[in-house]
């Protein structure tokens, strides 16, 4: 895992991301400026590094209710707003992006950050960007593919020589500046089925693995689908790691968290996807084998520690502030985690 | 209360004329509730090609979007090649899988004979299922000699109609206020 800048002793790290959407809080019906929210997120980041967090992510999405299209710009004001977290993209659109270009932001974003920058390469699930950027959504598979392929051959390789069909050739090329140590961690991003997660164990990549909600046993499959793919091509999966993110609340009970929560899952999702989020859904969320961490501090802690026991994974990301979430909302979750959830998460994944 | 009514074809004349005595049933009936006649043969409906329905432009957007805002809809459909028509299929495959979750869909059929009465059974309403629709069981059928120039002349047809109206606005009542006092219950 050290190519990943993963210490296994450390136990289970925890992360939170951002998708960066900008929506109107449901409760007031107001929005506050992009400006503002960049803002906020910068400052979210360097709570989170102040708890003791691990890890933060800012995705990019590009259609309407969305602030952070340019992620690599945020990430970078981040990188210099903090000290120790590790930074990185949740998800990169490498289909519609040029790997040479993701490369030097990225790479140039590890050297400002001092070796903290990481990659998460996805394919949207959003399709706006291919419309907006000039790309035909029928090539979303290929798109995908071929770009991840040469992404990872850049970080693998100083020198690139390499054809496809979406890019120019690259003769002898030096993509430049080199990550603090050489290369990056660079994961694929699943949702899901199992057929994607198979994707990234062929490919023998690291794999952060999103989940709305249902059963974390079904997400088992495709952490399981994964390793098994990896181990069929020869990958040792004890170096690779896994990751696994969603939503995420923390309140004095669980049924404050519902409350506190639902009406911005609900709205957030009418305005971004179309359907909001069924409250049956939402209510068995609560349940203790339900992949989603909402809940009172203690009944998170044994549902965190319930999923690494089945996943057996590395990091677990929380998302916390979609749908317009307040600030102060925001803080009291990072207390949270900082005081209750994450020493006692420590303490019981980590080897002495 | 937001019904829309959906006749599914662009071919002839029959499905459109009986649901605009459905749209009249229903308006007559039942004036608070607003009525959008959604007729496929005026519109410019493109194929689905797998984006969000809110992604798409013109009357493919707005097609899908009255769709997805309705509380009910009633949809008008021939018979073609023994199933339903491509056209309506295609409103079908622009939605999200659960497009009708908390929605109440009632059916009216019309064709050139009998032979095909269990189209709807076999065909359409799996699909409907499928997409988590409440469905009022009992469809209208209707047979090319329930009809004489674009009108219908048959009162048995008409009354059913009126009763498929009826059935519409009351499932759709009753499913609400079952939800609503479900959700209470959560309290959140």
């Amino acid at each position: 895992m050290e190519k990943y800048r993963i210490d296994k002793n450390k136990g289970l790290e925890f992360g939170i991301y951002t998708l960066g959407d900008h929506l109107p809080n449901p409760l007031t019906g107001e929005r506050i400026s992009a400006e503002q929210r960049l803002h906020e997120i910068i400052e979210y980041a360097k709570l989170a590094e102040q708890a003791g967090i691990d890890f933060f992510s800012v995705g990019e999405s590009h259609q309407e209710y969305f602030a952070t299209q340019a992620h690599a710009v945020v990430l970078s004001a981040i990188a210099q707003a903090t000290e120790k977290i590790k930074i990185a993209s949740s998800s990169t659109i490498i289909s519609t992006s040029d790997p040479v270009r993701v490369y030097e932001n990225f790479a140039t974003l590890d050297l400002i950050s001092k070796g903290r920058a990481e990659i998460i390469a996805g394919r949207a699930s959003r399709i706006g960007l291919f419309d907006l950027l000039g790309y035909n959504i029928r090539d979303y598979e290929e798109l995908f593919e071929e770009k991840f392929d040469l992404l990872r051959q850049i970080n693998e390789q100083e020198v690139v020589n390499w054809s496809g069909e979406f890019r120019a050739p690259l003769k002898n090329a030096r993509v430049l500046p080199r990550p603090q140590s050489g290369s990056m961690p660079i994961w694929r991003a699943v949702g899901g089925s199992p057929a994607s997660a198979i994707k990234a164990g062929y490919a023998g990549v690291p794999m952060f693995l999103a989940h709305l909600g249902g059963p974390a046993t079904v997400f088992k499959r495709s952490v399981d689908a994964y390793r098994e793919a990896a181990r069929s091509r020869g990958y040792d999966t004890d170096e690779l790691p896994v990751a696994t993110a969603g939503f995420f609340y923390a309140a004095e009970t669980s049924q404050q968290a519902l409350k506190d929560m639902y009406p911005f899952i609900n709205e957030g999702m009418k305005k971004t996807n179309g359907q909001g989020f069924p409250k049956q859904h939402f209510a068995q969320g609560v349940d203790p084998h339900n992949i989603m961490n909402i809940g009172s501090p203690q009944e998170i802690i044994e549902k965190i520690l319930y999923q690494h026991e089945l996943f057996g994974h590395q990091r677990y990301i929380a998302q916390i502030d979609f749908g317009g979430m307040p600030f102060d909302k925001l803080q009291k979750n990072i207390e949270l985690i900082g005081t209750e959830i994450l020493p006692a998460i420590r303490k019981y994944t980590a080897k002495d | 209360m937001k019904i829309v009514g959906l006749s599914g074809s662009k071919v002839g004349s029959k499905t459109r004329t009986a649901m605009n005595y459905t749209v009249k049933a229903l308006q007559e009936k039942y004036p608070d509730t607003e009525v959008t006649l959604i007729d496929l043969a005026e519109y410019d409906v493109q194929f689905s090609d797998g984006r969000n329905y809110m992604e798409y432009d013109g009357d493919t957007k707005y097609v899908a979007e009255t769709i997805m805002e309705a509380d009910a809809i009633v949809i008008g459909t021939p018979v073609f090649q023994a199933s339903i028509p491509a056209t309506l299929k295609n409103v079908f495959d622009l939605l999200p899988v659960n497009a009708f979750r908390d929605k109440v869909v009632s059916i009216l059929v019309t064709a050139g004979s009998p032979k095909h009465y269990l189209m709807v059974e076999q065909q359409l309403k799996p699909i409907l299922a499928y997409m988590k629709a409440q469905m009022v069981q009992t469809y209208v059928f209707i047979e090319e000699e329930d009809f004489y120039r674009k009108e219908i002349v048959n009162d048995d047809v008409l009354f059913r109609i009126g009763r498929l109206a009826e059935d519409t606005v009351v499932l759709t009542e009753t499913f609400s206020q079952i939800r609503e006092a479900k959700e209470a219950e959560y309290d959140f």
